[in-house]
């Protein structure tokens, strides 16, 4: 019965919520819930409801807390919808309590607005394009929003042509939208991808890590041998260099260097260059 | 990513019968689970519950593969909520009645825990293969859904996992009975429990027993549950501790 006892006693600490704080940077699991630092003082156990006297009085204004993926708001508190790392930025001008979001590993694409990704164009119905996201449903692009682009000048699109654009309406209820301009009308490097060169897949989380500012693995793959690439939040690389063996090699290495350590890398960087 | 945890367990008779009355939690099987081991799933687990060698029992082992949110048939589509779908297929022979209607009760736990309404008018598939079975398949089932959700990133309200209890005719509760003990035992009960308050989703009960045996069997399938979501916990800490 003691067995029992103790853990019931370990069952009943596991559903109390934490304070977001304490946990930032470690798994978080689905299911927890998180107490935002504001409301860290009501839990306290067996203080009857009291409050210290707080005598800064701009303490409590901390604004508002974005909720990134992988959380949802629950009551007053974050519940974990996703297993990963928990992480926080602060806010960069006072106003607002930073955002949380988790870091998780994942491979299926879920189209957000604003993102930058590369399609396959499916098929051409009327003046929409349907293209392959990666996401549940193909992203329809229309035949105007190419730079230069009007009812007589139309852009030279194929069937099975590789398209850079960014998503202007992504939500769970409409189908997603892309465009290859930006809000002032110009191209800005979107549009159609030229011929040649290879496009693989690897993890969201991958790209998330080569498209982090000064990245390491960017910059040593770019001393190894000239190349264009192009990254799409969507998990998908495209990638050219002058010969298709270096462009097969690129893609070999891009594809292993998220399962490899730094020194591993930086090994077969140094092997590539001599040969 | 191996995740092995041994739990405090109490050693069975040699003699191969069920010895005498055990506390609750105590008597799971060592386990096992890998994450992301297929390449073309979105997300996949494999589970693995071992078997006494010294009593010559084998493994329970189930490989798991989630599709999702992916695109759905108009005719399947639901406006509000993502369409979940269970596959299960035997170790040997075609899919037959009793595989439908473990995909059914495996299906509705899992539906319970997904948040289907962040995924309109898509599809997430979980297709189960059972790879050994030497008792306790449901809750082997479950425990891999599970871990495949999660290897996933589907969105979740919380992890559930699966226990099997057994009762023999003396009124002893084993839980995770082998094949053998499932056979000879008077009520087989399994149960899928939620991760935040150990409640019961689903409940699946074969035989004859007492309401009093069932709350029992209830309670010690909640205590077990702990060492499975320590388990979890502790599996997905390591995965996550080596990127």
């Amino acid at each position: 019965m003691a067995e029992a006892a103790a853990v019931a006693a370990e069952s009943q600490a596991g559903c109390r919520a934490r304070a977001a704080r304490a946990v930032l940077d470690q798994v978080v699991l689905p299911g927890e819930e998180l107490l935002l630092p504001e409301q860290e003082d009501g839990e306290r156990p067996g203080g009857a409801g009291e409050r210290p006297l707080r005598l800064k009085v701009g303490m409590r204004s901390r604004g508002r807390v974005v909720c990134g993926p992988g959380l949802r708001r629950c009551g007053d508190r974050l519940l974990v919808t996703k297993c990963g790392r928990l992480r926080h930025k602060e806010p960069g001008s006072g106003s607002g309590g930073g955002v949380y979001w988790v870091d998780s590993q994942q491979k299926r694409y879920v189209p957000v607005k604003g993102d930058h990704v590369i399609g396959i164009v499916t098929a051409k119905s009327g003046d929409i394009f349907k293209v392959d996201v990666g996401g549940s449903e193909p992203a329809s692009l229309s035949y105007l929003a190419f730079e230069g682009a009007t009812k007589r000048n139309r852009p030279n699109v194929q069937v099975g042509d590789l398209i850079y654009g960014q998503f202007v309406v992504a939500n769970k209820d409409m189908e997603p939208e892309m465009v290859c301009i930006d809000s002032c009308g110009r191209a800005n490097g979107m549009g159609v991808i030229g011929q040649d060169g290879l496009l693989f897949k690897v993890t969201l989380g991958l790209i998330r890590k080569l498209l982090a500012p000064d990245c390491e693995i960017l910059q040593e793959v770019g001393k190894l041998y000239p190349l264009e690439i192009v990254f799409g939040m969507n998990g998908r690389i495209w990638v050219k260099a002058k010969t298709i063996q270096q462009t097969l090699i690129l893609a070999n290495i891009l594809e292993a260097c998220e399962h490899m350590t730094a020194d591993q890398r930086k090994q077969i960087f140094s092997r590539l260059a001599e040969s | 990513m191996e995740g092995a945890m041994q739990t405090e367990s109490k050693i069975r008779a040699e003699s191969g019968t069920e010895s005498g009355p055990r506390g609750p939690g105590c008597s799971l099987r060592h386990f096992a689970c890998e994450q992301n081991l297929l390449s073309r799933p979105d997300g996949s687990a494999s589970f693995l519950q071992a078997g006494r060698r010294y009593l010559h029992f084998g493994d329970t082992s189930v490989l798991a593969g989630v599709y999702g949110p992916a695109e759905v048939k108009v005719s399947k589509e639901i406006f509000n909520k993502a369409t979940l779908e269970v596959i299960l297929r035997p170790k040997i022979g075609l899919p037959g009645v009793a595989e439908k209607s473990r995909e059914r009760l495996i299906r509705n736990t899992c539906e319970a825990v997904v948040l289907g309404a962040l995924h309109p008018r898509t599809s997430i598939t979980v297709v189960l293969q059972v790879v050994s079975d030497a008792g306790s398949l449901l809750a082997c089932c479950l425990n891999a859904a599970c871990m495949a959700l999660v290897d996933a990133g589907v969105p979740m309200r919380a992890l559930f996992c699966g226990v099997t209890c057994a009762l023999d005719s003396d009124g002893t509760l084993m839980l995770d009975p082998t094949a053998k003990q499932e056979k000879e035992a008077r009520a087989v009960l399994t149960f899928a429990l939620d991760s935040v308050e150990r409640k019961l989703l689903t409940s699946t009960t074969k035989g004859l027993y007492s309401d009093a045996e069932l709350q029992q069997c209830l309670a010690a399938a909640q205590a077990a549950s702990q060492h499975v979501f320590r388990f979890y916990r502790e599996s997905l800490q390591r995965r996550y501790s080596k990127s």
